[in-house]
């Protein structure tokens, strides 16, 4: 893959107080971030909160209704096409052509995107090699494992060599060893210096990413490293704490001094407190006296669908969600 | 059975339907538009057709023949010419559907033997018309010729043949005017309650299939039977509303008579909707799939319906390999009563054929659809 | 007592594939447990198995009481199943919907006004009662399903990945109502492909390929999990992943966003090294922290332990 500065233009993204309506509903909200090169940036959010429309902006899709999309230094709303030469996407569920062969698949992606015929047999074979698929190029698509799918959908998206490369929900119920495979791949293309953007709603995809952006409602709600993000978001800390009976046991844990919320989570309770040392040291003795037994009490990291609550906790306005 | 579920099956399709507006629009629209389309637009009489003339020769003779052309409603006289040529063109060019070409000879050879050769010539293309003209033209000529016979006959001084002697003279009972459209909308109302009654109900499976929602239905106590029923009463009502819908555009807006009773066509046509709606809910139950099953109930409906009922031709002109197969024809029997129903005003005793065969039709089309249906999904 | 769900060597093969594959379960009385794997292990022609609307080819299973195969329609009376679609009508509203449900299981006027104006109030959806359940969002719509499946007090509830798409808020309020109804003694049967919802059940089984690869709480599977969970968060994972790449001890190693999430055979031993390893290599990072293993840690070590990975 080519290193040089132009294509580190080309691999950055820029967004500036993007939004787009679509008659009265504001789908997407003054949204602004940037990706720098060899990033994976993911979109985390529920169905409907505006990424998959951030991305089809992002791909020259739709025109944006206000603000400014650069996307490998071109403007999408002017010069949608020419974005689209240098942008992969990938979408597990839709790419592919179940009753084509493999081979088909790639070669059709490859003159979808004019790869040069000369370049074509050579990329073609890397990408089925990156997929693992040496031996089964005349297999029909839709007889492969979920898996196989994968990577060879990511395979199509990849021969024109973007520099910029879109995932949209990439790992939604494939095994979970295909998923790491998945990944390393992921990674090995961003270390190439691609800049990867990723779409999904799994929590625990969105710990492959080196930033994310949580979006609700058309709006960026946080955005940091996974790290980052459990780190500064949670108001409190989080202590799991294993108690009997449960049903006791979170009644009165919710008046408990210093927990600032209490939530059942399978067989114990999780407590968001504002001083830890002081909570584990003072709740045992508090749960006695209310009769409930306290087997273990221990500080926990908050997942990320921690921080997503803890963020966009505010139960939806009485004026209805949107309609979805 | 529960008349809970029952209810609330029928309940839900009642609120689906409301709310769903090409339902309502197949439902009320389709029935007016049918109506009005095929009642204007199909007449099986022909009227005011165009005739040309070519009179060798101009006498009084041809001139009196050639007003009871004038006279006639089926004709509109156009235009006189000279010679076969134009008279070729004008029926090429279909400026004229008939010419009538009067002999140079024709008041000589009236008044010699009493009787001349009037030559039409008939565009034949449009079959039926052709036929219609020709008749017509006998029928004018045959009425000029016996006014020409009785004259001549008095000026030989020979007794003329009134009093004694046999004519002929037709009377066409219960459609008097021969008005085709009497004889087509009670057809027409028979192919919109077979369209409607059909297509509708092919949709109401195969949504809640597509939708999603099937999967939970069956999940739950609610019997096939109750489905079934629960289903199919909503659009029993609406194929009800239809049909008087369509009796009532008929009666006042066709004139067509109606001289049966209401009872008798609320009764038949209960039976009519029975068959129709459970072969509707056996297509939607076979084929999982709205577009597919919509397009099958057309097919089973309106070609039938259209081609073998009886409805637009005539069963007894039909040779007879064909005219076996119409038995097989559930809306053969439908058409034959309504048109019963509103031409002649016959009581059940002399249906009774045709209700029975409806009946047996409706017992196996009903024993196809409670196992057409089934509560497991493979 | 009896169990409320027993399933015996259950089987059903599609188009060549065995999607469930000689399956054994049991669901305790008054337990939330959970079918957890990702699309294709077979949990939703197991729940469809389990709710009678598909017949096994071989086996048998067990709801309240009921044979699920030859008596399919005496198991409908006491369960309740909520397919992943939600078998909500879009086009009638929230109150007909319920009504509609309600008279299906014959439960009487009053009872369901009462039950449905309580349910609706839980699930603050009380405003909408006159709303098309197609123009609710996802959260309501899941919601609205479940008042529509717990309208008739079932025994057992069939719930196949009710959670799929929808919000983080909506997810924790449904749980929420879910730990009510266990206090009623109600058993509920989850699937779910989200991995980390599955630590949210009393017991779980993961499903691979359409039987299990385990059962048992979330905490006593996890403990099974030789080793501990290191993980390293270093804002260069890449360089550290290779830096840790073939040193003893380590049997998985997964880059992630922020790091590199370990599985050592003995931590206290190993921490010690793999922080000499990154300061050798000169990858800076910031900490290095024991961790329970997740179900997916638990997932892929035993999948791993069956076959190698090689694909196919």
């Amino acid at each position: 893959m080519p290193a040089n500065d132009a294509h580190a233009a080309r691999a950055s993204v820029e967004v500036t107080d993007l939004v787009k309506r679509f008659g009265t509903f504001t789908a997407v909200d003054r949204v602004s971030f940037q990706a720098t090169r060899g990033e994976i940036l993911g979109f985390l959010g529920p169905n409907g909160a505006g990424k998959s429309t951030i991305i089809r902006v992002l791909c020259g899709l739709l025109r944006p209704t206000s603000g400014r999309a650069i996307v490998a230094g071109l403007d999408v709303a002017s010069e949608a096409e020419a974005v689209r030469q240098h942008i992969g996407y990938m979408s597990q569920k839709f790419s592919l052509y179940n009753d084509l062969e493999v081979i088909e698949n790639l070669r059709f992606f490859a003159g979808m995107y004019n790869v040069p015929n000369h370049l074509a047999q050579q990329r073609i074979a890397g990408a089925i090699a990156m997929a693992g698929l040496a031996g089964h190029e005349h297999d029909l698509t839709g007889t492969l494992a979920g898996g196989w799918k994968q990577r060879l959908a990511l395979g199509c998206a990849v021969l024109h060599e973007p520099a910029i490369l879109f995932l949209d929900e990439p790992t939604s119920g494939v095994d979970p060893i295909s998923r790491r495979h998945f990944w390393e791949l992921i990674h090995q293309h961003a270390a190439a210096g691609v800049t990867v953007f990723v779409s999904t709603h799994y929590m625990d995809e969105a710990e492959y990413c080196n930033r994310l952006a949580l979006i609700n409602r058309g709006r960026i709600v946080a955005m940091g490293t996974p790290a980052e993000l459990k780190r500064h978001a949670m108001k409190g800390t989080l202590l799991l704490a294993r108690c009997d009976p449960l049903g006791p046991a979170l009644e009165a844990a919710q008046t408990a001094p210093g927990v600032m919320e209490a939530a059942v989570f399978g067989n114990a309770l999780h407590l968001t407190v504002g001083d830890p040392r002081t909570a584990i040291a003072a709740l045992p003795a508090y749960f006695t006296r209310n009769g409930v037994r306290c087997a273990d009490l221990e500080q926990i990291r908050p997942s990320l669908e921690d921080v997503f609550v803890a963020l966009t906790g505010v139960r939806p306005p009485p004026a209805g969600g949107p309609a979805q | 059975m529960s008349a809970g579920r029952l209810i609330a099956m029928a309940r839900k399709e009642f609120i689906q339907i409301r709310r769903d507006p090409r339902s309502l629009l197949i439902a009320l629209l389709l029935p007016i538009m049918q109506m009005a389309l095929l009642g204007y637009g199909i007449s099986l009489d022909a009227k005011h057709l165009a005739l040309y003339v070519y009179d060798q020769e101009g006498s009084q003779d041809s001139q009196a023949l050639l007003k009871h052309f004038q006279a006639s409603q089926y004709f509109d006289l156009i235009r006189t010419v000279n010679n076969y040529h134009d008279l070729k063109r004008a029926i090429d060019s279909e400026q004229c559907k008939l010419g009538v070409v009067i002999p140079f000879d024709f008041s000589k050879r009236i008044r010699d033997s009493g009787s001349a050769s009037v030559q039409v010539i008939v565009d034949g293309t449009d079959d039926n018309t052709a036929n219609l003209a020709i008749g017509y033209s006998q029928a004018v000529i045959a009425d000029y010729s016996a006014g020409v016979q009785h004259d001549w006959l008095t000026t030989q001084g020979l007794p003329v043949a009134g009093g004694g002697g046999l004519s002929i003279e037709p009377r066409t009972w219960f459609n008097e005017d021969l008005e085709s459209r009497n004889f087509i909308v009670p057809g027409i109302m028979a192919l919109v309650m077979a369209l409607v009654g059909a297509l509708l109900t092919s949709l109401t499976i195969a949504r809640e299939w597509e939708r999603g929602t099937m999967e939970q239905l069956i999940s739950t106590p609610v019997t096939s039977r109750e489905v079934m029923l629960g289903k199919l009463i909503p659009y029993f009502v609406l194929g009800m509303i239809d049909a008087a819908l369509c009796a009532a555009i008929g009666v006042w807006w066709f004139e067509v008579p109606f001289r049966g009773t209401v009872w008798m066509l609320a009764l038949t046509t209960a039976l009519f909707l029975a068959v129709v709606l459970a072969i509707g809910f056996v297509i939607s139950a076979g084929l999982k799939n709205q577009l597919a099953a919509s397009s099958i109930a057309l097919m089973v409906t309106l070609l039938p319906t259209s081609l073998l009922s009886g409805y637009a031709f005539p069963i007894e002109q039909m040779p007879a390999p064909i005219r076996a197969i119409t038995y097989l024809i559930y809306s053969r029997y439908y058409v034959t009563i309504l048109k019963a129903l509103f031409l002649k005003g016959v009581g059940a005793r002399a249906l009774l054929g045709e209700m029975t065969a409806l009946a047996v039709y409706a017992v196996i089309a009903g024993f196809f659809a409670t196992r057409a249906f089934r509560k497991t999904l493979v | 007592m009896a169990a409320a769900i027993q399933a015996f060597a259950l089987s059903k093969r599609f188009a060549g594939v065995q999607a469930v594959d000689r399956l054994n379960l049991t669901v305790e009385t008054g337990e939330i447990f959970g079918l957890v794997g990702p699309d294709g292990a077979g949990k939703t022609t197991t729940m469809r198995m389990l709710a009678g609307i598909l017949a096994p080819d071989e086996g048998s299973a067990f709801v309240a009481g009921y044979d699920v195969v030859r008596d399919s329609e005496a198991v409908k009376n006491q369960i309740s199943y909520m397919p992943q679609r939600f078998g909500l009508y879009e086009d009638l509203t929230v109150d007909e919907n319920i009504r509609f449900y309600a008279d299906l299981f014959g439960v009487d006027a009053k009872t369901r006004t009462e039950h449905a104006a309580r349910l609706l109030q839980a699930a603050g959806m009380a405003e909408f009662r006159n709303r098309l359940a197609g123009k609710l969002s996802g959260g309501m719509k899941q919601k609205l399903g479940l008042t529509c499946a717990l309208i008739h007090h079932p025994r057992v509830l069939l719930l196949d990945e009710p959670t799929t798409g929808v919000d983080p808020v909506s997810r924790r309020d449904f749980w929420q109502i879910l730990y009510a109804l266990l206090a009623e003694g109600v058993t509920i049967l989850i699937s779910t492909a989200y991995l980390d919802e599955a630590e949210r059940c009393t017991r779980l089984a993961l499903l691979h390929r359409g039987s299990t690869l385990m059962c048992d709480t979330p905490e006593r599977l996890k403990s099974k999990m030789k080793g501990a969970t290191l993980i390293v968060t270093s804002q260069q994972p890449r360089e550290a992943s290779e830096a840790l790449s073939g040193a003893d001890g380590i049997s998985s190693l997964v880059l992630v966003g922020d790091g590199v999430h370990l599985v050592v055979d003995d931590p206290s031993r190993r921490r010690g090294e793999i922080r000499r390893r990154l300061e050798a290599a000169g990858v800076p990072f910031e900490e290095i922290n024991a961790s329970e293993p997740t179900i997916e840690d638990l997932f892929v070590a035993s999948i791993e332990r069956e076959s190698p990975y090689a694909g196919q």
